[in-house]
């Protein structure tokens, strides 16, 4: 239906995405392994440089399944670095291979007559939307357990430590503020999808998604998300507006906008594509329905066992601290000692490690690696581990008479795990 | 309709977030940088100050030892290097401002000192004892084995530096030493006294490169590998499985090691409860901090439960032998035992204080989600 809406919000993120390198790096700089040496720049630069292609509508196709698999591979690199905002970016470029994003006002659409178009099928436009609507939506069901409505958690931990921002500071101090903003939040999430569909409450809603994001700038290090979600939220206007957009921006550039308004609805090139299309964008929608939902597979407090935490829109719920000690028993001599984990882990990195079940089974296996190379054949591994969650007093985490080389990382349920001794109700 | 009141109830919400007008709160109640203040000027750098005095009074007795090696000028530098070495432990946490920079802590006490490097740099008369590489033939600990770790007997140490042929090279050797220790501790001291103090104050902010975070993730750091691993983990075999008694700090002194342990343990939990340096009195510090966060969740008093850790600490070690040399192997379950009450501080520490306190373990600026 209405052309060039995609094809902003394309330029709109990823004119942000330019300065992803920068932000990039910084986050890289701080990795202890390098999985590729000196090679991961090249990584990066290959990333930047699709994104680009992306925003300017060049060789749209190629570019956005290199920005896809350059951007998923250098998420994956590290899961200490996992953010649920990397993840939708992910996911966001992985959706857009298969829409028409460069059917208007790009580079491929200048040089080839049949591709451009001014206006490209709803549902291409409808899918960006769907997601959006999807990530907030269940960020806002994450939100309706007793430890977000009833106890401000972990808000109540998080904003009385910014006590120097400027006007805030102090309010952040009051017990009715963390209440406010947690409920505020909730509801936001949950209504904002909806608030942004009608037309009559649209613009009153970007206002909210304008000030919510800049508020959680303000008082969180969550770095590109806010800036992003709030140019993808302007997709759900309609074209009327990114007209004028685009006719600003050509101003700017000389570029005759008026070349690429030739009424022409986007074709696939074959019906084949098309439907291939559909078809991997149902699935698609129908797998990220699901997977939030998959922590159901699991008995015990999602929290504490982390089964399933990752991937589904669990944003800013956990505060969660952790202590591992890992003993080494050689079973040859009966000896036994500690390790060290700052000779192995930054302490980023062993602060992400201590309160995460799959990243200490991950670095048992790799000191028993090491030791067995230090000659110890068969070394049995044991953790006195603590978390804390929430705000809650600190307790036993992983059963500490488990030996863990036993045990190999899997989906199954983690029976190494110590119960949690609370409750929390919700979703 | 529904929607339509959830949405009027938001914007109440949420514009009752940003606003502070007419009906706002009354003002934070806790002056975070009244902690700075108490840590800057009641402990900090008194505890430097007096340092300082005991490390210049160091320095002269070597010199006047130097002039005229003594069993009587000896014993008197003997004791200069107690007194000096205690006072030692109440600065040794504060691994900020030039002291982080010029890595002060490792150029005062790495041990086990490198006798072997020792003997080369005296041997051969030329060394550079501002090189990295020779953090740990220097310091405390070298001048504990040039001290007490020479010879079997006084009378074998006095004759390195009277009748060995090197004699000379060892009298400058131990001036060097306690010169050096002196110089960088009146630099670190100078360095608070002109200008660090205000800058450390006022950088009363949140976030990783504020004065608090950094403070706390150094004490955290101190306890853990300085305290806890350093003085009793490390030689009680914790991390080797075997005890290594030769690890012990002032290893070649005659059972000076838990006097040591003792002072550094006093001098952690006086920084915890802001006890002022050479008094009695208590000013604010993390305890007061943490009383002030729970009364909003009315979680466990951890202030409480740290001290108690503390003193449970304190007490498993008042059986331990003054020489930890001797406690290891003779007993060493004693002083895994002692290990164990430190760790469990560890985990109040690093986990449910940090988390109260919302600091982060590391200095890392990451973004969270």
């Amino acid at each position: 239906m209405l052309w060039s809406i995609v094809r902003f919000a394309v330029n709109g993120w990823i004119s942000k995405l330019y300065i992803e390198p920068q932000f990039f790096f910084s986050y890289y700089g701080f990795e202890w392994v390098q999985p590729l040496g000196e090679w991961t720049y090249l990584i990066f630069a290959i990333c930047g440089l699709s994104a680009l292609f992306v925003a300017i509508g060049f060789k749209y196709r190629i570019a956005i399944i290199v920005f896809f698999l350059s951007f998923t591979y250098i998420e994956l690199m590290d899961k200490t670095t996992y953010l649920n905002h990397y993840y939708f970016i992910s996911i966001l470029s992985f959706l857009m291979i298969f829409l028409p994003a460069h059917a208007y006002y790009s580079f491929d659409a200048h040089r080839n007559e049949t591709l451009r178009s001014q206006q490209i099928p709803r549902w291409s436009i409808d899918s960006i939307k769907l997601l959006l609507g999807i990530v907030y939506f269940y960020a806002g069901l994450a939100k309706l357990n007793s430890d977000w409505l009833f106890e401000a958690m972990p808000l109540q931990i998080w904003l009385p430590a910014k006590y120097s921002i400027p006007l805030l500071g102090d309010l952040l101090q009051q017990t009715w503020v963390h209440y406010a903003f947690a409920w505020s939040g909730a509801i936001y999430d949950l209504t904002i999808p909806f608030l942004l569909l009608y037309k009559r409450t649209r613009v009153f809603a970007f206002a909210l998604v304008v000030i919510f994001h800049i508020l959680t700038r303000v008082l969180f290090p969550i770095g590109m998300f806010p800036y992003i979600m709030i140019a993808s939220a302007l997709i759900f206007f309609d074209a009327g507006l990114h007209n004028k957009m685009l006719a600003k921006i050509s101003e700017w550039l000389r570029i005759s906008k008026s070349f690429f308004d030739n009424g022409h609805h986007y074709q696939y090139p074959k019906v084949w594509i098309r439907k291939a299309s559909l078809g991997v964008l149902t699935l698609f929608f129908v797998l990220q329905l699901l997977i939030p939902f998959r922590y159901m597979l699991y008995p015990g407090e999602l929290f504490w066992t982390e089964e399933g935490y990752r991937f589904s829109w669990r944003v800013m719920l956990m505060e969660k601290a952790g202590y591992a000690n890992f003993k080494i028993v050689n079973p040859e001599n009966g000896q036994r000692f500690y390790v060290d984990n700052t000779e192995f882990l930054t302490r980023f990195q062993e602060k992400q490690m201590s309160s995460q079940p799959d990243f200490i089974l991950e670095y048992a296996h790799f000191l028993e690696d090491y030791y067995q190379q230090q000659g110890i054949e068969d070394p049995e591994i044991y953790v006195e581990s603590y978390v804390a969650l929430n705000g809650r007093r600190s307790q036993p985490y992983v059963n500490p008479d488990v030996d863990l080389t036993e045990i190999e990382p899997s989906f199954k349920h983690r029976t190494w795990l110590l119960s949690f001794n609370d409750e929390i109700k919700g979703l | 309709m529904k929607k339509f009141a959830l949405l009027i109830l938001s914007i109440i919400l949420f514009w009752g977030c940003t606003d502070d007008g007419p009906s706002g709160p009354s003002v934070d109640d806790f002056d975070r940088e009244a902690i700075l203040e108490n840590w800057a000027d009641n402990l900090i750098i008194p505890s430097f100050s007096n340092f300082s005095e005991t490390t210049g009074q160091l320095h002269t007795s070597a010199e006047t030892f130097v002039a005229n090696p003594t069993q009587q000028n000896l014993e008197s530098l003997r004791e200069s290097w107690e007194a000096s070495y205690l006072a030692f432990q109440h600065v040794s946490m504060f691994e900020m401002g030039i002291a982080m920079q010029i890595r002060y802590r490792d150029y005062l006490n790495i041990y086990p000192t490198d006798t072997e490097e020792i003997e080369n740099s005296i041997q051969s008369g030329s060394y550079n004892l501002e090189l990295p590489s020779l953090t740990d033939s220097q310091g405390f600990p070298a001048l504990d084995y040039l001290l007490h770790g020479l010879g079997q007997n006084d009378a074998e140490i006095l004759s390195y530096y009277t009748t060995d042929s090197n004699a000379e090279n060892y009298r400058n050797y131990l001036t060097d030493l306690t010169e050096r220790i002196d110089v960088l501790t009146n630099q670190v001291l100078g360095n608070w006294t002109s200008g660090y103090r205000d800058e450390f104050v006022n950088n009363s902010g949140n976030g990783a490169n504020s004065s608090l975070d950094m403070m706390v993730n150094d004490y955290i750091f101190y306890y853990e590998k300085n305290l806890r691993a350093g003085k009793i983990g490390i030689p009680a075999g914790v991390f080797s499985g075997n005890p290594l008694s030769s690890h012990v700090e002032a290893y070649y002194s005659n059972g000076f090691s838990k006097a040591l342990f003792n002072e550094a343990l006093t001098a952690s939990i006086n920084f915890f409860n802001g006890v002022h340096f050479g008094n009695e009195a208590n000013g604010q510090s993390l305890d007061d901090y943490l009383d002030y966060l729970n009364t909003m969740k009315n979680g466990a008093d951890l202030t409480g439960l740290i001290n108690s850790q503390f003193e449970l600490a304190r007490d498993e070690a008042e059986a331990l032998d003054p020489d930890f040399a001797e406690q290891v192997l003779s007993n060493n379950t004693l002083m895994l035992s002692t290990y164990d009450e430190l760790q469990k501080n560890v985990v109040n520490l690093k986990v449910d204080m940090l988390q109260a306190l919302n600091i982060n373990v590391d200095y890392v600026d990451a973004d969270g989600d």
